[in-house]
């Protein structure tokens, strides 16, 4: 037996975007509706109804930076809700024949491609692409360091549900803060919708985002960024990045601030752990704490299709 | 040559020279002090006692408009040789003439550079009949590469006004210093480009909360800084004139306004980006830097259209709000002395492009005065003080008088204050319309421009 969602989505209350460039652009309201149509979409879906929120639509995936986890979830996504998708694989493609991105997306506009999700290794690639196309609709997985919508449409859904609620909540978010397009996007998400966030990480990697970012609190020591938190999301390490940032050798990070089981039983006992992958165990995380009870990774990876079928359903039509 | 722009039409250097009466209009000119309403003419290409004009003169009311000394660019960038496609001579001086500069000093960072006498001539040779005088900025090290001199005496005797490595600083303190002791001995100005390489790295626009949020690497207000105080340093040492080119933060105008309480001869110049545009324009905000309050919100949602537009990016980056109103009030106080347009123009596939890939640079010949009367009407700057910096100071600082007493060659500008027009590509005359501010409405028409007593620039005043 079947069941189907309205064809014509969800519209949800006062949803007005075009596009899905960051989670800046959503109100408190409209997050949450985001949240809870992805709740809805994994209950159906767990329950083997064929969904059609995408009918009709072709997809395609303009990933200009390797990726598996937020493509694939992204093809996935797309597919059950009944898209049609084009996975517009970087190599052999125009894209490497050194054509513009506007003129790539400008062709994927006319050729009939209705969602363009696009990964792109510079900030406010996006924001370009949608001055580009006419018909099409943009969502953003990942541009430059800026942000990453869904990872933290995604992370607030799993803390969400751990936590019993987001309102109050304290998140701390350890590590390369500055090179990340996962913690501004969370930064975002999380303070929108109530909850307080704590940044750690050597100085170079956190500086200014107190003064960028009103609300938000910059810890001195990974002691003072987890205690009284209810979570902790740990980022991944670029090892030659440490270097270069002048934050020193990463023994050094690991020795400040990287996470283990013993230091958040000291500091943080209750708090979960996330981190947004791939991690580099013994670096940021051990492989202990990543495999234990109290890590929310796997739940994020889960979380991934449907909260990305929530944020193509909002565009689609 | 001619070429028509809507209603206007463009004249050259080579037209034959202008005889006309002016009467209505204000007459604006500080180096005498004349500030009134009042009759001006030119007879034959130089400004008469209107008594004297024939009596056949064209006879224009002016009423509302205001007479200026012609304009003087220090810092434009006419693209050739080797960047045809973005602008060339005529066109780059064209949008001068429109813009009512009279004098336009082009930057050498082309390709090749304008590195030694034989392409100073040519340049001026290809300059000849432009719509507005070409002066001729020279290379400060052979090939901008960093590492020699050229022969200052030489550049100097085949026309080149001053010398510069705009685009980047003369890299080390030991050959600024020897490049100081040699402009100070041919004579010539050094313009510098104050930006310490390293500090500027792989940055694209001005550190601060935007960036930060924008997640695109900053760079810091002391990559300019620590090049401007190592200048001055080398100054007060060798006795060069160094003119410090589009500063933008408030430290460096600080380090010259102290240089300039200690006798040395410095100048310096400003942009009009850098006094109505703030980074603030980078994540999609318009508006102009007085028109914000100091409890701007800078947690507002970027908007679609408008953030990461690569027409806002631009070397030195746009300011923090605070530094671009610390040189509004340099420039109003004196110790800018100039408004110079860093004219940059740049075809579309080199802005429509992810903000960091967008090539730095926005053009400004056409809108320099309206954006510096925005900042008049909005109390920001006196209508005086614009003219000297558009004009006065910065002919001055290559060595050239303006003026409007009679006698002199005409070189004259006459505006509407008053009139409003929208930034249009439609009604700009250079070769490429990377700005942001198209779509804008500002005050501020040139009606009339002439230039050596040559008419290069009537909106309908004239014919």
């Amino acid at each position: 037996m079947t069941a189907s969602l309205p064809v014509a989505a969800p519209p949800a209350r006062g949803w007005r975007h075009r596009h899905l460039l960051d989670v800046d652009q959503l109100s408190r309201d409209e997050l949450v509706g985001i949240l809870e149509l992805a709740v809805e979409m994994r209950t159906r879906r767990a329950a083997g109804e064929r969904l059609h929120a995408l009918a009709g639509e072709a997809v395609g995936l303009a990933f200009y930076e390797p990726s598996t986890r937020t493509r694939v979830s992204f093809e996935l996504a797309a597919r059950v809700l009944g898209a049609d998708t084009v996975d517009l694989s970087v190599a052999g493609s125009s894209v490497t024949k050194g054509e513009s991105l506007a003129d790539t997306l400008r062709t994927l506009d006319r050729t009939g491609i209705t969602i363009i999700v696009l990964r792109h290794a510079a900030a406010g690639a996006p924001y370009e692409a949608c001055r580009a196309v006419e018909a099409a609709r943009i969502v953003n997985a990942g541009d430059g360091r800026h942000a990453h919508p869904t990872q933290a449409l995604l992370d607030a859904l799993t803390l969400r549900e751990a936590l019993g609620g987001l309102e109050g909540r304290r998140l701390a978010i350890v590590g390369d803060v500055a090179h990340s397009r996962v913690a501004r996007s969370n930064i975002t998400c999380l303070t929108r919708l109530g909850a307080e966030v704590v940044l750690g990480g050597p100085a170079a990697w956190v500086r200014g985002f107190d003064a960028a970012y009103p609300g938000v609190r910059v810890a001195a020591t990974l002691a003072d960024a987890l205690r009284g938190a209810d979570a902790v999301m740990t980022l991944r390490v670029q090892l030659e990045r440490a270097a270069a940032a002048g934050i020193g050798p990463v023994d050094a990070y690991v020795r400040d601030w990287s996470l283990t089981s013993e230091r958040l039983d000291r500091w943080a006992p209750a708090a979960w752990v996330l981190h947004p992958g791939p991690t580099n165990e013994g670096v940021e995380i051990s492989a202990e704490l990543a495999a234990s009870a109290r890590s929310l990774i796997g739940r994020q990876v889960e979380n991934g299709v449907p909260v990305r079928m929530a944020a193509l359903a909002r565009l689609a039509g | 040559m001619t070429l028509a722009l809507r209603s206007g039409r463009f004249g050259a250097l080579s037209d034959a020279p202008a005889t006309f009466v002016l009467d209505g209009a204000l007459v604006m000119d500080p180096p005498s002090g004349t500030a009134d309403v009042r009759e001006i003419a030119v007879v034959g290409g130089r400004i008469a006692e209107p008594a004297l004009a024939p009596a056949d003169a064209p006879r224009i009311q002016a009423d509302g408009l205001v007479v200026a000394p012609g304009f003087c660019d220090l810092h434009a960038h006419l693209r050739e040789p080797g960047g045809e496609d973005a602008e060339t001579v005529a066109g780059g001086s064209r949008a001068a003439a429109h813009g009512g500069f009279t004098t336009v000093c082009a930057m050498p960072n082309t390709d090749p550079p304008i590195d030694d006498p034989a392409s100073v001539t040519w340049l001026l040779a290809r300059a000849s009949d432009a719509s507005c005088r070409v002066r001729v900025v020279a290379a400060a090290t052979a090939g901008r590469a960093g590492v020699e001199l050229p022969d200052y005496a030489a550049l100097a005797a085949a026309g080149a006004v001053a010398v510069s490595d705009d685009g980047a600083s003369i890299p080390t303190g030991r050959l600024a210093s020897r490049a100081m002791v040699a402009v100070a001995a041919a004579g010539l100005p050094l313009i510098e480009h104050a930006e310490d390489a390293s500090l500027a790295a792989g940055t694209a626009m001005r550190a601060g909360p935007v960036a930060t949020r924008l997640g695109l690497a900053g760079w810091p207000a002391s990559a300019e800084a620590v090049v401007v105080e190592r200048d001055i340093a080398l100054a007060a040492e060798t006795g060069a004139r160094v003119h410090f080119t589009h500063l933008s933060t408030s430290g460096s105008v600080e380090a010259v306004r102290r240089g300039k309480a200690a006798g040395l001869p410095i100048t310096c110049d400003v942009t009009p980006h850098h006094l109505a545009l703030t980074d603030a324009w980078v994540a999609g905000d318009r508006r102009f830097s007085w028109e914000t309050g100091d409890d701007d919100d800078v947690a507002r949602p970027l908007e679609d259209g408008l953030a990461y537009d690569g027409r806002c990016r631009v070397n030195p980056p746009l300011p923090s709000r605070e530094d671009a109103l610390a040189l509004l009030g340099a420039l109003a106080d004196g110790t800018v002395d100039a408004i110079a347009t860093d004219h940059a123009p740049h075809p579309p596939q080199r802005k429509a492009v992810p903000f960091e890939e967008a090539s730095p640079g926005m053009i400004g010949l056409e809108t320099a005065l309206s954006v510096g009367l925005a900042a008049v009407d909005a109390g920001r700057l006196s209508l005086r003080r614009l003219i000297e910096a558009l004009s006065i100071s910065p002919a001055r600082v290559i060595g050239e008088e303006r003026s409007l007493v009679a006698g002199r060659p005409a070189d004259l500008v006459v505006f509407d204050p008053a009139s409003r027009w929208t930034v249009d590509p439609r009604r700009l005359a250079g070769g490429s319309h990377n700005t942001p501010l198209l779509g804008r409405e500002l005050p501020g028409l040139v009606r009339l421009t002439v230039a050596a007593g040559r008419v290069t620039w009537d909106d309908g005043l004239l014919a």
